[in-house]
Protein backbone atom coordinates (compact mmCIF):
# COMPACT_ATOMS: atom_id res chain seq x y z
CA UNK A 1 0.00 0.00 0.00
CA UNK A 2 1.14 3.17 -0.89
CA UNK A 3 0.70 6.80 0.64
CA UNK A 4 -0.44 7.90 4.13
CA UNK A 5 -1.77 5.20 6.30
CA UNK A 6 -6.07 5.56 5.88
CA UNK A 7 -7.16 3.25 8.93
CA UNK A 8 -6.33 2.05 12.17
CA UNK A 9 -7.21 -0.46 14.31
CA UNK A 10 -7.94 0.77 17.77
CA UNK A 11 -9.20 -0.76 21.71
CA UNK A 12 -13.33 -0.80 21.78
CA UNK A 13 -14.34 1.26 25.04
CA UNK A 14 -18.19 2.23 24.04
CA UNK A 15 -19.60 1.35 21.13
CA UNK A 16 -21.01 2.83 18.03
CA UNK A 17 -20.35 4.64 14.65
CA UNK A 18 -19.34 8.08 14.35
CA UNK A 19 -18.02 10.52 11.55
CA UNK A 20 -17.12 14.56 11.97
CA UNK A 21 -14.39 17.08 12.01
CA UNK A 22 -11.71 16.09 14.68
CA UNK A 23 -11.72 18.41 17.92
CA UNK A 24 -8.30 18.13 19.23
CA UNK A 25 -8.09 19.06 23.34
CA UNK A 26 -4.76 20.93 23.88
CA UNK A 27 -5.00 20.26 27.39
CA UNK A 28 -6.74 17.90 29.33
CA UNK A 29 -10.62 18.69 29.69
CA UNK A 30 -12.31 18.35 33.38
CA UNK A 31 -16.31 18.01 32.21
CA UNK A 32 -17.13 18.67 35.29
CA UNK A 33 -16.87 22.65 35.66
CA UNK A 34 -15.12 22.80 32.31
CA UNK A 35 -18.09 21.66 29.65
CA UNK A 36 -21.18 23.29 29.80
CA UNK A 37 -23.77 20.32 28.98
CA UNK A 38 -26.71 22.69 27.49
CA UNK A 39 -24.44 24.50 24.61
CA UNK A 40 -21.85 22.12 24.14
CA UNK A 41 -19.30 24.75 24.98
CA UNK A 42 -15.79 24.56 26.85
CA UNK A 43 -16.39 27.45 29.92
CA UNK A 44 -13.13 26.10 32.04
CA UNK A 45 -11.60 29.80 32.15
CA UNK A 46 -7.85 28.45 32.53
CA UNK A 47 -8.30 26.36 29.20
CA UNK A 48 -6.88 27.20 26.10
CA UNK A 49 -9.57 26.24 24.05
CA UNK A 50 -12.25 28.27 26.59
CA UNK A 51 -15.89 29.15 24.43
CA UNK A 52 -15.03 26.54 21.56
CA UNK A 53 -17.60 24.03 20.98
CA UNK A 54 -17.42 20.71 21.01
CA UNK A 55 -20.74 19.20 19.82
CA UNK A 56 -20.75 17.08 16.76
CA UNK A 57 -16.85 16.71 16.66
CA UNK A 58 -14.47 14.04 17.45
CA UNK A 59 -12.69 14.69 20.33
CA UNK A 60 -9.45 13.92 20.50
CA UNK A 61 -8.09 13.52 23.81
CA UNK A 62 -4.69 11.92 25.51
CA UNK A 63 -6.56 12.19 29.33
CA UNK A 64 -9.00 12.63 31.07
CA UNK A 65 -8.97 14.92 33.95
CA UNK A 66 -10.60 16.07 36.93
CA UNK A 67 -14.24 15.41 38.87
CA UNK A 68 -15.50 11.93 38.54
CA UNK A 69 -18.85 14.45 37.88
CA UNK A 70 -17.92 14.85 34.71
CA UNK A 71 -19.36 11.35 33.88
CA UNK A 72 -23.44 12.84 34.20
CA UNK A 73 -22.24 16.16 32.36
CA UNK A 74 -20.93 14.48 29.49
CA UNK A 75 -23.96 11.91 29.33
CA UNK A 76 -26.32 15.08 29.86
CA UNK A 77 -24.82 16.75 27.17
CA UNK A 78 -24.95 13.77 24.85
CA UNK A 79 -28.08 13.65 26.18
CA UNK A 80 -29.08 17.07 25.01
CA UNK A 81 -27.69 16.23 21.21
CA UNK A 82 -24.71 18.62 22.65
CA UNK A 83 -22.40 16.01 23.30
CA UNK A 84 -19.05 14.89 20.64
CA UNK A 85 -19.88 12.48 17.76
CA UNK A 86 -17.09 10.11 19.27
CA UNK A 87 -14.35 10.63 21.32
CA UNK A 88 -10.83 9.07 20.77
CA UNK A 89 -9.01 8.77 23.82
CA UNK A 90 -4.59 7.41 24.30
CA UNK A 91 -5.61 6.02 27.96
CA UNK A 92 -8.83 3.97 29.29
CA UNK A 93 -10.34 7.12 31.48
CA UNK A 94 -12.98 5.91 33.45
CA UNK A 95 -14.98 8.88 33.17
CA UNK A 96 -15.39 9.35 30.04
CA UNK A 97 -16.18 5.80 29.57
CA UNK A 98 -18.48 5.61 32.03
CA UNK A 99 -20.72 9.38 30.63
CA UNK A 100 -20.79 7.13 27.43
CA UNK A 101 -22.27 4.31 28.47
CA UNK A 102 -24.84 5.73 30.84
CA UNK A 103 -26.04 8.02 27.49
CA UNK A 104 -26.09 4.35 25.79
CA UNK A 105 -28.36 2.31 28.29
CA UNK A 106 -30.63 5.18 29.28
CA UNK A 107 -31.30 7.25 26.02
CA UNK A 108 -29.93 4.84 23.47
CA UNK A 109 -27.70 7.83 21.95
CA UNK A 110 -24.30 6.03 20.75
CA UNK A 111 -20.61 8.17 21.55
CA UNK A 112 -18.26 5.60 20.45
CA UNK A 113 -15.77 5.60 22.87
CA UNK A 114 -12.24 4.16 21.36
CA UNK A 115 -8.88 3.83 22.57
CA UNK A 116 -5.98 4.51 19.88
CA UNK A 117 -2.14 3.08 20.16
CA UNK A 118 0.38 5.70 20.92
CA UNK A 119 2.46 5.44 17.51
CA UNK A 120 -0.95 6.37 15.56
CA UNK A 121 -1.60 9.22 17.54
CA UNK A 122 0.65 11.49 15.00
CA UNK A 123 -1.63 10.24 11.90
CA UNK A 124 -5.05 10.20 13.40
CA UNK A 125 -4.48 13.85 15.43
CA UNK A 126 -3.45 15.61 12.45
CA UNK A 127 -6.17 14.47 10.24
CA UNK A 128 -9.45 17.10 9.57
CA UNK A 129 -11.91 14.56 9.53
CA UNK A 130 -12.37 10.97 10.88
CA UNK A 131 -14.79 7.90 11.16
CA UNK A 132 -15.28 5.69 14.24
CA UNK A 133 -16.76 2.30 13.88
CA UNK A 134 -16.76 -0.07 17.25
CA UNK A 135 -18.72 -2.86 17.51
CA UNK A 136 -17.68 -6.08 19.92
CA UNK A 137 -15.81 -7.58 17.44
CA UNK A 138 -13.62 -4.80 16.40
CA UNK A 139 -13.03 -0.78 16.15
CA UNK A 140 -11.00 1.21 14.05
CA UNK A 141 -10.61 4.95 13.02
CA UNK A 142 -10.61 6.10 9.42
CA UNK A 143 -9.44 9.05 8.13
CA UNK A 144 -12.28 10.38 5.80
CA UNK B 1 -9.67 -8.03 28.81
CA UNK B 2 -13.12 -9.04 30.12
CA UNK B 3 -13.08 -9.96 34.19
CA UNK B 4 -13.56 -13.20 35.30
CA UNK B 5 -17.18 -12.96 37.22
CA UNK B 6 -18.46 -15.42 40.20
CA UNK B 7 -21.23 -17.62 39.92
CA UNK B 8 -22.93 -14.86 41.81
CA UNK B 9 -21.85 -12.41 39.37
CA UNK B 10 -23.44 -14.25 36.48
CA UNK B 11 -26.59 -14.76 38.15
CA UNK B 12 -26.54 -10.77 38.85
CA UNK B 13 -26.01 -10.51 34.84
CA UNK B 14 -28.63 -13.00 34.14
CA UNK B 15 -31.54 -10.62 36.19
CA UNK B 16 -31.70 -13.70 38.66
CA UNK B 17 -31.71 -10.68 41.38
CA UNK B 18 -33.97 -8.27 39.32
CA UNK B 19 -33.30 -5.92 36.22
CA UNK B 20 -31.50 -2.95 38.37
CA UNK B 21 -28.98 -5.12 39.52
CA UNK B 22 -28.88 -6.60 35.99
CA UNK B 23 -28.32 -3.16 34.63
CA UNK B 24 -25.73 -2.43 37.51
CA UNK B 25 -23.77 -5.34 36.77
CA UNK B 26 -23.47 -4.69 33.07
CA UNK B 27 -22.14 -1.12 33.49
CA UNK B 28 -19.59 -2.54 36.14
CA UNK B 29 -18.67 -5.51 34.04
CA UNK B 30 -17.50 -2.55 31.49
CA UNK B 31 -16.29 -0.57 33.60
CA UNK B 32 -14.39 -3.19 35.41
CA UNK B 33 -12.54 -3.69 31.77
CA UNK B 34 -11.66 -0.15 31.10
CA UNK B 35 -10.10 0.01 34.70
CA UNK B 36 -7.93 -3.56 33.89
CA UNK B 37 -9.69 -5.35 37.08
CA UNK B 38 -9.73 -8.97 36.48
CA UNK B 39 -12.35 -10.03 39.08
CA UNK B 40 -15.21 -8.50 41.51
CA UNK B 41 -15.12 -8.46 45.09
CA UNK B 42 -17.50 -8.03 48.08
CA UNK B 43 -18.06 -4.87 50.04
CA UNK B 44 -19.44 -4.19 53.04
CA UNK B 45 -21.04 -0.36 52.31
CA UNK B 46 -21.24 1.91 49.67
CA UNK B 47 -21.76 5.97 49.86
CA UNK B 48 -22.88 7.63 47.09
CA UNK B 49 -22.37 11.17 45.96
CA UNK B 50 -25.13 10.72 42.73
CA UNK B 51 -27.88 13.37 44.71
CA UNK B 52 -26.46 16.56 43.63
CA UNK B 53 -28.37 17.37 40.62
CA UNK B 54 -26.57 17.80 37.60
CA UNK B 55 -29.21 17.80 34.72
CA UNK B 56 -31.68 15.30 33.70
CA UNK B 57 -29.44 12.68 33.63
CA UNK B 58 -29.52 12.39 37.52
CA UNK B 59 -32.40 11.99 37.88
CA UNK B 60 -33.02 9.36 34.92
CA UNK B 61 -30.59 7.14 36.23
CA UNK B 62 -31.67 7.39 39.90
CA UNK B 63 -35.52 6.82 38.70
CA UNK B 64 -34.57 3.92 35.85
CA UNK B 65 -33.36 1.69 38.82
CA UNK B 66 -36.48 3.12 40.69
CA UNK B 67 -38.78 2.17 38.20
CA UNK B 68 -37.10 -1.89 38.16
CA UNK B 69 -37.55 -2.20 41.18
CA UNK B 70 -33.95 -1.99 42.68
CA UNK B 71 -32.65 -2.34 45.89
CA UNK B 72 -29.37 -1.38 46.94
CA UNK B 73 -27.62 -4.84 48.92
CA UNK B 74 -25.17 -3.07 51.41
CA UNK B 75 -25.39 -0.37 53.73
CA UNK B 76 -25.47 2.69 51.81
CA UNK B 77 -24.89 6.64 52.42
CA UNK B 78 -25.82 9.33 50.78
CA UNK B 79 -23.76 12.38 50.21
CA UNK B 80 -24.78 15.91 50.06
CA UNK B 81 -27.84 16.57 47.57
CA UNK B 82 -28.76 20.00 46.39
CA UNK B 83 -31.38 21.25 48.97
CA UNK B 84 -31.71 21.23 52.43
CA UNK B 85 -34.61 18.68 52.96
CA UNK B 86 -35.02 20.12 56.61
CA UNK B 87 -35.05 23.57 55.76
CA UNK B 88 -36.13 24.16 52.28
CA UNK B 89 -36.74 27.66 52.77
CA UNK B 90 -32.75 28.23 52.67
CA UNK B 91 -33.01 27.02 49.01
CA UNK B 92 -32.74 30.58 46.43
CA UNK B 93 -31.50 29.34 43.61
CA UNK B 94 -33.15 28.05 39.99
CA UNK B 95 -36.23 26.05 40.66
CA UNK B 96 -36.03 23.60 38.10
CA UNK B 97 -32.94 22.65 40.33
CA UNK B 98 -34.79 22.80 43.77
CA UNK B 99 -37.47 20.31 42.61
CA UNK B 100 -35.07 17.77 40.61
CA UNK B 101 -32.39 18.25 43.60
CA UNK B 102 -35.61 17.18 45.73
CA UNK B 103 -36.75 14.92 43.79
CA UNK B 104 -33.12 13.01 43.35
CA UNK B 105 -32.59 12.97 47.36
CA UNK B 106 -35.61 11.00 47.68
CA UNK B 107 -35.20 8.38 44.95
CA UNK B 108 -32.54 7.20 46.65
CA UNK B 109 -34.22 6.67 49.52
CA UNK B 110 -36.71 4.76 47.19
CA UNK B 111 -33.63 2.36 46.60
CA UNK B 112 -33.02 1.82 50.20
CA UNK B 113 -29.85 4.38 51.14
CA UNK B 114 -29.72 5.99 54.28
CA UNK B 115 -30.71 9.66 54.24
CA UNK B 116 -27.43 10.74 55.51
CA UNK B 117 -27.13 13.29 52.96
CA UNK B 118 -24.00 14.33 54.27
CA UNK B 119 -19.88 14.01 52.70
CA UNK B 120 -18.85 13.40 56.34
CA UNK B 121 -20.23 9.60 56.62
CA UNK B 122 -16.97 8.80 58.80
CA UNK B 123 -18.41 11.00 61.44
CA UNK B 124 -21.99 9.32 62.19
CA UNK B 125 -22.80 5.76 62.62
CA UNK B 126 -22.07 4.19 59.47
CA UNK B 127 -18.34 4.84 60.10
CA UNK B 128 -16.36 1.68 58.25
CA UNK B 129 -14.22 -0.39 60.23
CA UNK B 130 -10.34 -1.04 59.81
CA UNK B 131 -9.19 -3.02 56.29
CA UNK B 132 -13.26 -2.96 55.16
CA UNK B 133 -13.88 -3.14 51.20
CA UNK B 134 -16.03 -0.46 50.59
CA UNK B 135 -17.20 1.89 47.57
CA UNK B 136 -17.12 5.21 48.45
CA UNK B 137 -17.49 8.31 46.27
CA UNK B 138 -16.70 12.05 46.93
CA UNK B 139 -13.86 12.50 47.36
CA UNK B 140 -13.27 14.39 50.74
CA UNK B 141 -14.78 10.76 51.83
CA UNK B 142 -12.70 8.65 49.74
CA UNK B 143 -9.35 10.40 51.35
CA UNK B 144 -10.98 10.06 54.93
CA UNK B 145 -11.92 6.42 54.72
CA UNK B 146 -8.59 5.29 53.25
CA UNK B 147 -6.17 7.33 55.03
CA UNK B 148 -7.73 7.92 58.66
CA UNK B 149 -9.92 4.82 59.02
CA UNK B 150 -7.32 1.94 56.78
CA UNK B 151 -10.95 0.93 54.99
CA UNK B 152 -10.08 0.33 51.27
CA UNK B 153 -11.95 2.12 48.43
CA UNK B 154 -11.25 3.80 44.92
CA UNK B 155 -12.27 7.20 44.10
CA UNK B 156 -15.69 5.62 42.69
CA UNK B 157 -17.62 8.61 41.04
CA UNK B 158 -21.00 8.98 39.48
CA UNK B 159 -23.26 6.15 38.48
CA UNK B 160 -20.80 3.69 39.20
CA UNK B 161 -20.46 3.69 43.44
CA UNK B 162 -24.68 3.41 42.66
CA UNK B 163 -24.05 0.54 40.80
CA UNK B 164 -21.79 -0.91 43.50
CA UNK B 165 -24.31 -0.57 45.86
CA UNK B 166 -27.24 -2.32 43.93
CA UNK B 167 -25.09 -5.23 43.84
CA UNK B 168 -22.90 -5.73 46.35
CA UNK B 169 -19.39 -5.94 44.53
CA UNK B 170 -16.59 -3.63 43.27
CA UNK B 171 -13.64 -4.15 40.87
CA UNK B 172 -10.76 -5.40 42.58
CA UNK B 173 -7.87 -3.23 41.51
CA UNK B 174 -5.91 0.18 42.90
CA UNK B 175 -6.64 0.84 46.86
CA UNK B 176 -8.17 -1.99 47.63
CA UNK B 177 -5.32 -3.83 46.93
CA UNK B 178 -2.54 -3.62 49.96
CA UNK B 179 0.76 -3.20 47.82
CA UNK B 180 -1.15 -0.03 45.92
CA UNK B 181 -1.79 1.08 49.51
CA UNK B 182 2.35 1.47 50.15
CA UNK B 183 3.50 5.52 50.54
CA UNK B 184 5.54 6.40 47.56
CA UNK B 185 6.46 10.03 48.38
CA UNK B 186 7.91 11.26 51.81
CA UNK B 187 6.70 14.90 53.03
CA UNK B 188 8.86 15.86 55.57
CA UNK B 189 7.74 19.50 57.60
CA UNK B 190 11.19 20.83 58.71
CA UNK B 191 9.41 23.54 60.65
CA UNK B 192 6.16 25.13 61.88
CA UNK B 193 5.15 28.58 62.05
CA UNK B 194 5.31 29.54 65.75
CA UNK B 195 2.49 31.48 65.70
CA UNK B 196 -0.04 29.02 64.83
CA UNK B 197 -1.56 27.33 68.00
CA UNK B 198 -4.18 25.61 66.30
CA UNK B 199 -2.92 22.38 64.09
CA UNK B 200 -6.14 23.21 61.23
CA UNK B 201 -4.08 25.86 59.47
CA UNK B 202 -0.63 23.67 58.85
CA UNK B 203 -2.91 20.58 58.34
CA UNK B 204 -4.75 23.02 55.33
CA UNK B 205 -1.45 23.73 54.22
CA UNK B 206 0.31 20.44 53.80
CA UNK B 207 -3.06 18.87 52.33
CA UNK B 208 -2.72 21.78 49.39
CA UNK B 209 1.01 21.41 48.93
CA UNK B 210 0.20 17.67 48.82
CA UNK B 211 -2.98 18.19 46.32
CA UNK B 212 -1.03 19.99 43.58
CA UNK B 213 2.69 18.24 44.17
CA UNK B 214 1.98 14.07 44.42
CA UNK B 215 -0.37 13.84 41.81
CA UNK B 216 -1.82 10.23 41.70
CA UNK B 217 1.31 9.05 43.74
CA UNK B 218 0.44 8.23 47.52
CA UNK B 219 2.11 10.50 50.52
CA UNK B 220 3.33 9.59 54.10
CA UNK B 221 3.92 13.06 56.03
CA UNK B 222 6.27 13.28 58.29
CA UNK B 223 6.18 16.17 61.43
CA UNK B 224 2.68 17.28 61.32
CA UNK B 225 1.67 19.33 64.39
CA UNK B 226 1.53 17.59 67.60
CA UNK B 227 -1.91 18.50 68.49
CA UNK B 228 -3.48 17.26 65.35
CA UNK B 229 -6.95 15.99 65.61
CA UNK B 230 -9.36 13.86 63.76
CA UNK B 231 -10.69 16.94 62.12
CA UNK B 232 -7.17 18.55 61.36
CA UNK B 233 -6.61 15.04 58.93
CA UNK B 234 -10.23 15.86 57.77
CA UNK B 235 -9.37 18.97 56.79
CA UNK B 236 -6.12 18.05 55.04
CA UNK B 237 -7.63 15.32 52.74
CA UNK B 238 -10.26 17.38 51.91
CA UNK B 239 -7.70 20.25 50.52
CA UNK B 240 -5.54 17.29 49.15
CA UNK B 241 -8.76 16.17 46.94
CA UNK B 242 -9.56 19.52 45.76
CA UNK B 243 -5.95 20.76 44.30
CA UNK B 244 -5.31 17.20 43.59
CA UNK B 245 -6.39 13.67 43.19
CA UNK B 246 -5.12 12.36 46.46
CA UNK B 247 -7.24 8.98 47.39
CA UNK B 248 -4.51 8.05 50.59
CA UNK B 249 -2.22 9.59 52.23
CA UNK B 250 -0.16 8.54 55.11
CA UNK B 251 0.67 10.58 58.31
CA UNK B 252 3.21 8.92 59.94
CA UNK B 253 2.36 8.37 64.02
CA UNK B 254 -1.29 9.31 63.23
CA UNK B 255 -2.60 7.20 60.38
CA UNK B 256 -3.41 3.64 60.72
CA UNK B 257 -1.26 1.91 58.33
CA UNK B 258 1.69 3.91 59.24
CA UNK B 259 3.13 3.33 62.82
CA UNK B 260 6.36 3.89 61.22
CA UNK B 261 7.77 5.29 57.92
CA UNK B 262 8.71 2.05 56.82
CA UNK B 263 5.32 0.70 57.62
CA UNK B 264 4.24 3.56 55.87
CA UNK B 265 6.68 2.70 52.62
CA UNK B 266 6.12 -1.48 52.74
CA UNK B 267 9.78 -1.40 53.34
CA UNK B 268 10.80 0.08 49.98
CA UNK B 269 12.40 3.37 49.51
CA UNK B 270 10.78 6.74 48.62
CA UNK B 271 10.63 7.73 44.86
CA UNK B 272 10.71 11.36 45.65
CA UNK B 273 10.98 13.61 49.18
CA UNK B 274 9.18 16.72 49.68
CA UNK B 275 10.81 19.25 52.31
CA UNK B 276 8.31 22.20 53.73
CA UNK B 277 9.12 24.55 55.75
CA UNK B 278 7.39 27.24 58.03
CA UNK B 279 7.60 29.72 55.04
CA UNK B 280 6.47 27.36 52.60
CA UNK B 281 3.31 26.63 54.85
CA UNK B 282 2.92 30.39 55.65
CA UNK B 283 2.98 31.29 52.12
CA UNK B 284 0.11 28.25 50.87
CA UNK B 285 -1.92 29.78 53.31
CA UNK B 286 -1.83 33.26 52.40
CA UNK B 287 -2.15 32.12 48.85
CA UNK B 288 -5.60 30.67 49.78
CA UNK B 289 -7.39 33.70 50.03
CA UNK B 290 -8.47 35.66 46.89
CA UNK B 291 -8.61 38.98 48.88
CA UNK B 292 -5.98 40.83 51.18
CA UNK B 293 -6.72 41.15 54.88
CA UNK B 294 -9.18 44.34 55.91
CA UNK B 295 -11.79 43.76 52.80
CA UNK B 296 -15.40 43.65 53.62
CA UNK B 297 -16.99 40.39 54.69
CA UNK B 298 -20.70 39.76 53.61
CA UNK B 299 -20.19 36.37 55.24
CA UNK B 300 -18.77 33.66 57.16
CA UNK B 301 -19.09 29.74 56.85
CA UNK B 302 -17.97 26.85 58.22
CA UNK B 303 -18.29 22.85 58.02
CA UNK B 304 -16.71 22.12 54.27
CA UNK B 305 -16.72 18.98 54.64
CA UNK B 306 -19.43 19.04 57.67
CA UNK B 307 -19.23 20.10 61.22
CA UNK B 308 -18.63 17.27 63.11
CA UNK B 309 -19.80 17.67 67.48
CA UNK B 310 -16.31 18.25 68.13
CA UNK B 311 -15.80 21.16 65.60
CA UNK B 312 -18.85 22.66 67.42
CA UNK B 313 -17.54 22.18 70.60
CA UNK B 314 -14.44 23.87 70.02
CA UNK B 315 -16.75 26.31 68.24
CA UNK B 316 -19.26 27.15 71.19
CA UNK B 317 -17.14 29.06 73.31
CA UNK B 318 -16.15 31.74 70.68
CA UNK B 319 -19.69 32.77 70.00
CA UNK B 320 -20.45 34.00 73.12
CA UNK B 321 -20.09 37.44 73.55
CA UNK B 322 -20.55 40.03 71.02
CA UNK B 323 -23.05 39.20 68.17
CA UNK B 324 -21.74 38.99 63.85
CA UNK B 325 -22.45 41.50 62.54
CA UNK B 326 -22.48 39.38 59.08
CA UNK B 327 -24.14 36.01 57.90
CA UNK B 328 -22.70 32.81 59.76
CA UNK B 329 -23.30 29.45 57.76
CA UNK B 330 -22.36 26.12 59.47
CA UNK B 331 -22.87 22.83 57.20
CA UNK B 332 -23.51 19.79 59.08
CA UNK B 333 -25.39 16.86 58.95
CA UNK B 334 -28.77 15.62 60.93
CA UNK B 335 -27.26 13.55 63.19
CA UNK B 336 -25.01 16.47 64.73
CA UNK B 337 -27.69 18.46 64.13
CA UNK B 338 -29.59 16.05 67.06
CA UNK B 339 -26.53 16.15 69.55
CA UNK B 340 -26.73 20.08 69.19
CA UNK B 341 -30.03 19.88 70.91
CA UNK B 342 -28.79 18.03 74.14
CA UNK B 343 -27.30 20.83 75.39
CA UNK B 344 -29.26 23.40 73.89
CA UNK B 345 -26.44 24.77 71.26
CA UNK B 346 -28.76 24.55 68.59
CA UNK B 347 -31.09 27.76 70.32
CA UNK B 348 -27.51 29.04 71.63
CA UNK B 349 -26.09 29.51 67.55
CA UNK B 350 -29.75 30.46 66.64
CA UNK B 351 -29.53 33.53 68.77
CA UNK B 352 -25.74 34.24 67.69
CA UNK B 353 -27.03 34.69 64.24
CA UNK B 354 -26.01 31.70 62.81
CA UNK B 355 -27.71 29.13 60.16
CA UNK B 356 -27.71 25.66 60.26
CA UNK B 357 -27.08 24.37 56.90
CA UNK B 358 -28.63 20.64 56.64
CA UNK B 359 -27.94 18.00 54.01
CA UNK B 360 -26.41 20.15 51.65
CA UNK B 361 -23.64 22.94 51.40
CA UNK B 362 -23.04 25.98 50.86
CA UNK B 363 -20.03 25.76 48.54
CA UNK B 364 -22.65 23.69 46.12
CA UNK B 365 -25.64 25.28 45.78
CA UNK B 366 -27.47 28.58 46.54
CA UNK B 367 -28.32 29.05 49.87
CA UNK B 368 -26.10 32.26 51.01
CA UNK B 369 -28.08 35.38 50.48
CA UNK B 370 -25.31 38.10 50.45
CA UNK B 371 -22.50 37.58 48.49
CA UNK B 372 -21.53 41.43 47.64
CA UNK B 373 -18.80 40.75 50.01
CA UNK B 374 -16.39 38.19 50.75
CA UNK B 375 -16.81 35.35 52.10
CA UNK B 376 -14.18 33.67 54.79
CA UNK B 377 -14.18 30.04 55.62
CA UNK B 378 -11.53 27.97 57.93
CA UNK B 379 -11.93 25.53 55.21
CA UNK B 380 -9.15 25.24 52.50
CA UNK B 381 -11.38 23.04 50.32
CA UNK B 382 -14.41 25.29 50.73
CA UNK B 383 -11.66 27.99 50.03
CA UNK B 384 -10.62 25.72 46.64
CA UNK B 385 -13.84 25.72 45.49
CA UNK B 386 -15.74 28.80 46.10
CA UNK B 387 -14.44 31.41 43.85
CA UNK B 388 -15.44 29.10 40.63
CA UNK B 389 -18.67 27.33 41.54
CA UNK B 390 -20.47 30.17 43.19
CA UNK B 391 -18.90 33.30 42.52
CA UNK B 392 -17.55 34.94 45.29
CA UNK B 393 -14.13 36.23 46.67
CA UNK B 394 -12.61 34.35 50.08
CA UNK B 395 -10.83 34.73 52.34
CA UNK B 396 -9.21 31.68 54.17
CA UNK B 397 -8.01 32.01 58.39
CA UNK B 398 -8.18 29.64 61.32
CA UNK B 399 -11.56 29.04 63.72
CA UNK B 400 -10.88 32.16 65.65
CA UNK B 401 -9.81 34.55 63.10
CA UNK B 402 -13.08 33.86 61.36
CA UNK B 403 -15.48 34.89 64.46
CA UNK B 404 -13.13 37.49 64.84
CA UNK B 405 -13.50 39.26 61.39
CA UNK B 406 -17.54 38.25 61.52
CA UNK B 407 -17.79 40.47 64.60
CA UNK B 408 -15.49 42.99 62.78
CA UNK B 409 -17.09 42.92 59.73
CA UNK B 410 -14.53 42.79 57.51
CA UNK B 411 -10.96 40.52 57.38
CA UNK B 412 -8.82 40.37 60.48
CA UNK B 413 -6.27 38.39 62.01
CA UNK B 414 -5.78 37.78 65.53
Amino acid sequence: MSGPQRQFSATLLAPGAAAGLVFLLAEPLSFWGGLDSSTGRIIDRWHPQKDEIITGKILLMKAGRGSSSGSSVLAEAIRLGKGPAGIVLLSRDAIVIVGAMVAAELYGIACPVVMAREEDWAGISTAPRLALHATADQAHITLS
Amino acid sequence: MAPSLSAFDQELLAGTHGEAAAFCMRLLTRFAEAVGAESFIDIEAAHIDGCLYLGEVSLDFVEHLVRHGGRVRVPTTLNVGSVDLIHPELFIGEPKIGSGGARLMKAHEELGCMPTFTCAPYQTMFRPRFGAQIAWAESNAIVFANSVIGARTNRYGDFIDLCCAMTGRAPLYGLHITENRRAEILVEIESLPAEWEDAGPACVAVGHTIGKRCGSLVPAIVGLPRNTREDDLKALGAVAASSGAVALFHAVGLTPEAATVEQAFQGLPPVEVIRLTADDLRQTICNLSTVPDGTPLSGVSFGTPHFSFAEFSRLMPLIEGERPVVDIYINTNRGVLDQLAMPGWDKALEAAGVTLVIDTCTYVTAIMRDMSGAIMTNSGKMAYYAPGNIGVEIAFGSLADCMASARAGKVVRL
